[in-house]
């Protein structure tokens, strides 16, 4: 169907573009690297599964944001008009999701094996953190796309994307940090099974409240 | 004429009752005493901010459907009842807690809940002063207004019912006989009244706000 043509062909551009110019790319995965450093140097001696538990994700969070709030402030007014005359906003929008997700997937991966390399793996059931971590990429990027566009509208600089999005995060990133908190401590699923049912319906909210919000952005 | 401010009249008397009687009403023996009134008053500015954020998000839907001024003007005079009865809210909550728990703020579902919901609307204001165009602006907020809302509302009723144990009542498992199906009937007397009476002061205050927005306009106009 159309949706789905629209779709592919918005989501191979999106990655077109990024690896002919690899501006954002290279941008935030050095930015990943030295904050990663950065708290390596911080912390001399052994820290606690707790603590490596949040410093990964504030981390994660900001590289998120950094890299999504990119997506929409790239692209000048002209060719955002192209883009009205022949895509759907539906598709617009779905398709920087998926991109995005893509993008935080590789990046949480990339993030994962940097931190182990250089803060130790505390991880008890990887297949748990995995989840946790494949279920954060996709939340991370669906609120974060949609924030961006909400922010790109209004006066286009970051720090409003950052205030906008700050505490919209806040429930996705503490849900998160309990299930990969019980990843690092315990091998068992048990207590994490209805933490992950609401990491479920939290993304699936997000995706939805996107898709039928953003033609209302697009519009101008 | 009394048609139209009845309720106005009938929301002092409620508060004025639940003020007063609040505190001669007989109270069940619990372990924290005579601050158990605080309940009329602390819960009551809960439900009027949830009552106020639920009507913003209602005009901001029906902005979305028709772009009417007039309910994003509602909207954003919404938001800013339900920032007051917020911070009213978290301030008597203050107060309560440094008595029952030894200390003014401490790590809890409902207490983070409440404090996100804050700093999500004082985004909302934020956002809509730096658009300039009155129609961009409305459409902007109205489109964060519906996603925040629908954020925050799982943050808040799901997550402490999932995150099982907490200090704040009414959460989890939790002993103490808070909500009004668990509450004594000598404090339901006063409770209902007192929480109607909130909700109708918050409305009073929404009609007073939406009408000196309104005029503003106007004058700023000549």
């Amino acid at each position: 169907m159309l949706l789905r043509r629209e779709l592919t062909y918005l989501f191979l551009k999106e990655i077109r573009l990024e690896l002919k110019q690899r501006y954002v790319l290279n941008g935030i995965l050095l930015y990943l690297v030295s904050t990663v450093f950065v708290t390596y140097l911080a912390f001399t001696g052994t820290i606690t599964s707790e603590t490596w538990n949040s410093l990964f994700w504030i981390i994660l969070l900001f590289v998120a944001v950094n890299g999504i709030s990119k997506s929409f402030i790239q692209e000048n007014p002209a060719r955002h008009l192209y883009y009205y005359t022949i895509a759907s906003a539906e598709a617009i929008v779905l398709s920087k999701i998926f991109y995005n997700l893509l993008l935080m997937a590789i990046l949480s991966v990339l993030a994962l094996l940097f931190f182990v390399l250089l803060m130790g793996n505390m991880i008890q059931n990887p297949l748990l953190f995995l989840t946790a971590l494949i279920l954060g990429s996709l939340g991370l990027s669906s609120v974060l796309t949609m924030i961006a566009a909400i922010a790109s509208r209004a006066s286009n600089n970051f720090s409003l994307m950052a205030i906008l999005s700050f505490p919209i995060v806040l429930p996705l990133l503490m849900t998160l940090m309990k299930v990969s908190g019980s990843a690092l401590n315990s091998y068992s699923w048990s207590g994490s099974i209805p933490l992950i049912a609401i990491l479920l319906i939290i993304n699936v909210a997000v995706i939805m409240l996107a898709f039928l919000l953003f033609p209302y952005l697009w519009r101008d | 004429m009394i048609k139209t401010y009845w309720w106005k009249i009938l929301s002092l008397l409620l508060l004025l009752y639940a003020v007063t009687y609040g505190f001669y009403v007989s109270i069940p023996e619990t372990m924290i005493l005579q601050t158990m009134r605080n309940l009329f008053y602390h819960v009551g500015m809960w439900f009027g901010m949830f009552t106020m954020l639920t009507v913003s998000f209602i005009y901001s839907l029906r902005y979305l459907k028709g772009f009417d001024e007039t309910n994003d003007r509602v909207a954003v005079e919404a938001v800013n009842v339900g920032l007051l009865f917020g911070f009213l809210g978290i301030f008597t909550g203050m107060i309560w807690a440094n008595f029952t728990w030894g200390s003014p703020w401490v790590k809890d579902p409902k207490l983070n809940g409440a404090a996100v919901g804050l700093v999500i609307y004082l985004a909302y204001i934020i956002l809509r002063s730096s658009v300039e165009d009155r129609h961009k602006r409305a459409k902007v907020s109205a489109v964060y207004n519906i996603f925040a809302f629908v954020l925050w509302i799982i943050f808040v009723l799901i997550l402490p019912r999932l995150a099982g144990d907490s200090l704040h009542p009414a959460t989890g498992d939790n002993s103490t006989p808070v909500m009004p199906m668990q509450l004594d009937p000598s404090m339901r007397t006063v409770f209902y009244p007192a929480m109607i009476g909130w909700i109708l002061l918050g409305t009073w205050i929404l009609q007073i706000r939406i009408r000196m927005s309104r005029l503003k306009e106007i004058l700023e106009e000549h």
